[in-house]
């Protein structure tokens, strides 16, 4: 039985803005489990790096109006200031981004990476133990050698000569090793991956992953893949959260998804992958609802091809399609995932099942390449 | 080695600027309109009386002659003699410059010293009491006249409170300390006198203050909004992502990249507070070289409105060489980025 | 990866908004954010005092003799008191009542100044960017080496010059200010040029006008206003310098800056004499500073 390492309960999340109160994260739960890949894909501006930044403690704008972010049995939301900082970088750690601007200008590669291991989890760090630290220069060669370690962990083929660099002089790609090295360097046992790769061309991303698949397998922690690209999901990830406009609307593990997607918007981003039967693949009309003011019912209704006048009515809350497949869609009938809808399902919201089920084998389903998903 | 090459390209690239520089000073200073040599010699002088001192200073010959004259003057040390005060100008300004440096620098010091943890303080804090509260004392400090502010002072500490001398640099019967740099609070130090140097120290206590508040504020403010920029930042985000201490990350890895516009301005302030510290060395009876500047202009002393506009300039350009050279230092992308 | 990223606005514009009704809510914001900020209204209330008490100097001072050449020996050197609020200096002359006078000359002085060295500016401004080519060139280093010179510095030499009255300071001080808003015109006019891919000023041709009106001052005023209300008080301050040193308008001519020279003579002893001329300098500046600092917040609203 998978322990479950962490667990996202009904978190919501608004922004006080100039125009009003944003909903920007409205009741996702999703689960990973010790040792598992499990993928966060959405588009951009649908609530990813928000939910990310709850999860580490970094959103300071914003309120948490409900829910429970529960790593190992804990719920992170609960605690104090300083007891979230003790685990950022040691427990819970972040690949960033952006390997252009997440690495600080002005110091060297070294200098950051050994602030990393000298300070990490400390919130402040008090006068006397600086001095201490510049006066006692000891130490500096087990930090040094330890980062040169891990620098060459990540493939990294001269890790001297980067850990005195400066990242100006570093190309893209050796950056995010970099950031991949300095989210190990504590052995974190659960590692964030935020696109990584994205700001990459695609031979030196494919690289990163495989590098990143390597890394984590040996070391069996668990990750949660942040993209928006479900090829790169399909390829990393044993399981795929779907996120749309601040909610989950889909869950299944990766090979359930790709042979069985259901969520209208799963199925368009699935035909949105170029194939090498149909060419570029379409993508979806319309763009994300407005957080201020956002829809009453369901969020996608409005770009959904088979939306009836109920779906912007009720909500369509998450329901099993099987053991562990759960769907946000009046398409599907199946078992409540979870108690707190209780009131929904009584409406009993009937709009007839997904037109591409039940008949004929050719209904169209989404041509996939099977090259291993690496495509835009 | 590519800071030094580094430093040495910001030297040469100032030397044009330089020449520029003075060849625009002499421009101007033939530009200022009315006649000096009248003015020195009174109504009474007769036609030839003029024509004879104009000769004698050299204001009868072809302007580029002038300027080349002049020139080799200025580098041989002779700047003229001064209308007013009848001393040869460079003489009349070494003996003040030093008074005016040590108070800029002073001045710029606890300016900038201040202004950090402010600024720091403020940005971190948007939208926060602390920053209200630096906002609130920011435009306060921008808008008292530095010369009020200096009486001011000197109403609260000197005549009620009677703990700061009133003006001058040092107190009366008190010898200046032996002359090494001219800078009192060095050379009592070096001279070993104590009690010289806590005089000299208490004279400046009040001018730098009324001289530096309103760049403290500027400053001050400045850093504060850079901070908030820097905030937005993706490398601010990984720095926290990776549980860095917060103190670490505003001064370490926020507030180096955030300062670089500030030294910019403080630079800037160097070399306009050498000109325009003017006003608070007339309350506190400064022997300084703004003042002298000052009764110049008011005067028309060509050659020692000249000599000190000179000083200024230079002092412009060697602030501006030294904020390049810090930037080098703190920003290795722009020592890096000029080959 | 910032929140502005995150969220993605999907409003549709309807066909109804026209670019003036955009314009109306642009301006009902900026109002709207300018009086949220308590700082700026305070400073707008500052302000308004300071022009009714400029106004109705004459009505409300309590002793409006006293802002020429009074002479009362029997109530001279007297402090703050019930009928002197502000005291009283060494000729006898009732401080509040100068004081009150003096806010007519600096605030007459501030938007005079103002005026002609925004209308030199803007002018100039729109010649250089309509010109190009060498005129360009030369007025823009003309511009950048008045930028360069302090401005008291230059108005001192110009007083010095011209000799000193209140006339000519105001001149002075016109004539070192006018830069920064020929830079500011100029700017635009090259950067609407360049929108309209119009490379010559020939292409412009007849339309410069509308052009002017239509698009570059339009774009120009919100920085122009947030710097003039900025200007105003530095402007006082400049003046208020320069009548310290005596180059203003002469005694007995109630300038705040004379007073507090005057003041600075009975430091030891009659301190109120330069302490309240200078509260009110403190006072005027710092309101047009909040309201400055307020409305550059609020028009930042729109640029964000």
């Amino acid at each position: 039985m998978p322990e479950t390492l962490l667990e996202v309960r009904n978190l919501h999340v608004q922004f006080d803005t100039y125009d009003g109160v944003a909903e920007v994260i409205n009741g996702v739960d999703f689960k990973l489990n010790r040792g598992e890949t499990a993928a966060l894909v959405g588009e951009t501006g649908c609530g990813k790096s928000v939910t990310v930044k709850s999860i580490m403690g970094l959103l300071p704008g914003a309120d948490i109006t409900a829910g429970e972010i529960i790593y190992k049995g804990q719920d992170l939301l609960e605690l104090s200031d300083a007891e979230r900082h003790a685990r950022r970088g040691q427990e819970i750690s972040m690949i960033m981004q952006d390997p252009m601007t997440s690495l600080n200008p002005v110091l060297t590669v070294g200098e950051q990476m050994t602030d990393v291991l000298k300070w990490q989890g400390e919130r402040r760090l008090s006068i006397t133990d600086w001095i201490q630290d510049k006066v006692s220069r000891k130490s500096d060669a087990d930090y040094r050698e330890r980062a040169i370690e891990m620098l060459a962990d990540v493939e990294i083929s001269a890790p001297e000569r980067v850990f005195s660099s400066y990242p100006v002089e570093l190309s893209g790609g050796m950056r995010q090793r970099v950031l991949i090295a300095i989210a190990l360097l504590s052995e974190p046992n659960f590692l964030i991956a935020d696109e990584p790769g994205t700001a990459l061309d695609v031979t030196t991303e494919a690289k990163v992953l495989d590098l990143l698949d390597e890394l984590v397998e040996d070391r069996n922690t668990s990750v949660l893949y942040i993209t928006h690209d479900l090829g790169v999901a399909r390829e990393v990830s044993e399981f795929i959260n779907v996120m749309y406009a601040g909610e989950i609307v889909e869950q299944a593990p990766t090979a359930e998804l790709f042979d069985n997607p259901e969520h209208p918007y799963t199925r368009g981003l699935l035909e949105s992958i170029p194939t090498l039967s149909s060419g570029i693949g379409g993508g979806i009309e319309g763009h994300l609802p407005d957080y201020t003011d956002p829809p009453a019912a369901c969020r996608f209704a409005d770009r959904c091809p088979y939306a009836e006048p109920k779906c912007s009515e009720v909500v369509p809350y998450p329901r099993k399609t099987s053991d562990d497949h759960t769907v946000s869609c009046h398409l599907f009938d199946g078992e409540n995932a979870y108690d707190r809808h209780q009131a929904l399902v009584r409406e009993n919201v009937n709009i007839g099942s997904p037109p591409w089920q039940g008949g004929s084998e050719d209904e169209t389903e989404p041509d996939v390449v099977a090259d291993g998903g690496n495509s835009k | 080695m590519s800071y030094i090459n580094y430093l040495l390209r910001r030297a040469l690239q100032s030397i044009p600027v330089v020449f520029g520089l003075s060849m625009l000073i002499f421009v101007i200073s033939r530009v200022i309109p009315g006649d000096p040599v009248r003015l020195a010699l009174g109504p009474e002088a007769s036609e030839q009386q003029v024509q004879a001192l104009k000769a004698e200073m050299g204001l009868d010959q072809p302007i580029p002659v002038q300027y080349i004259d002049w020139l080799i003057g200025v580098v041989q040390g002779d700047w003229g003699m001064s209308l007013r005060t009848n001393n040869n100008v460079l003489s009349d300004i070494v003996a003040r410059l030093p008074a005016t440096i040590e108070l800029v620098v002073l001045t710029l010091v606890f300016a900038v010293l201040l202004a950090i943890p402010f600024g720091v303080i403020a940005g971190t804090n948007k939208d926060g009491w602390q920053d209200h509260v630096s906002r609130i004392t920011a435009l306060f400090g921008v808008s008292m006249p530095r010369f009020w502010v200096a009486i001011v002072l000197q109403i609260i500490f000197v005549v009620t409170l009677g703990l700061l001398p009133l003006s001058g640099r040092l107190s009366d019967g008190v010898e200046p300390p032996p002359d090494v740099t001219h800078f009192y609070l060095v050379d009592s130090l070096l001279a070993g006198q104590f009690g010289t140097f806590v005089d000299a120290a208490t004279h400046l206590v009040l001018p730098a203050f009324a001289l530096g508040l309103a760049t403290l504020a500027q400053v001050m403010r400045l850093i504060r909004s850079d901070m908030i920029d820097e905030q937005r930042k993706d490398y601010v985000l990984a720095a926290q992502a990776y549980g860095l201490p917060n103190n670490l990350v505003e001064y370490k890895y926020m507030l180096r990249n955030a300062f670089t516009s500030s030294l910019t301005v403080i630079g800037l302030s160097f070399g306009f507070l050498l000109g325009n510290a003017f006003l608070v060395e007339i309350v506190f009876a400064w022997p300084g070289m703004a003042r002298y500047g000052v009764e110049a202009i008011l005067y028309q002393d060509f050659n020692a409105i000249i000599g000190v506009v000179i000083v200024v300039g230079v002092g412009f350009v060697s602030a501006n060489f030294i904020v390049d050279l810090l930037y080098g230092y703190l920003d290795p992308r722009v020592r890096l980025g000029d080959q | 990866m910032n929140m502005a990223t995150e969220k993605s606005n999907t409003r549709l514009p309807s066909t109804e908004d026209t670019a003036q009704q955009e314009r109306f809510k642009q301006i009902k914001r900026t109002f709207q954010s300018f009086l949220q900020n308590t700082l700026s209204v305070v400073g707008l209330l500052m302000i308004l005092t300071l022009v009714f008490a400029a106004t109705f100097a004459p009505f409300i001072a309590p002793y409006p003799d006293d802002a020429g050449a009074g002479v009362h020996f029997d109530r001279a050197s007297q402090p703050p008191s019930l009928e002197h609020p502000m005291g009283t200096d060494t000729t006898g002359r009732d401080i509040f009542s100068r004081v009150l006078f003096g806010a007519r000359l600096s605030l007459m002085m501030g938007v005079i100044v103002l005026s002609i060295a925004i209308s030199i500016g803007v002018t100039l401004g729109l010649i250089a960017g309509y010109i190009g080519g060498k005129t360009n060139s030369i007025i823009m280093r003309i511009t950048d080496i008045f930028l360069a010179i302090p401005p008291t510095l230059l108005a001192m030499a110009v007083v010095a010059a011209t000799g000193a009255s209140l006339f000519n300071v105001m001149v002075a001080i016109a004539f070192s200010w006018w830069s920064w808003y020929a830079r500011l015109t100029q700017g635009e006019v090259l950067s609407i040029k360049e929108e309209e891919f119009i490379e010559s000023s020939q292409a412009l041709g007849s339309n410069w006008l509308r052009t002017t009106f239509k698009e570059v001052l339009p774009n120009v005023l919100s920085p122009i206003t947030v710097k003039a209300t900025l200007d105003m008080g530095f402007v006082i301050l400049v003046g208020a310098g320069l009548s310290f040193l005596g180059l203003g308008a002469q005694p007995p001519t109630p300038t705040w800056g004379a007073m507090i020279a005057q003041g600075r003579n009975y430091v030891t002893t009659f301190w109120w004499i330069a302490v309240f001329p200078g509260l009110a300098i403190s006072f005027a500046v710092l309101g047009f500073n909040f309201i400055g600092d307020g409305l550059r917040d609020a028009f930042d609203v729109e640029v964000n």
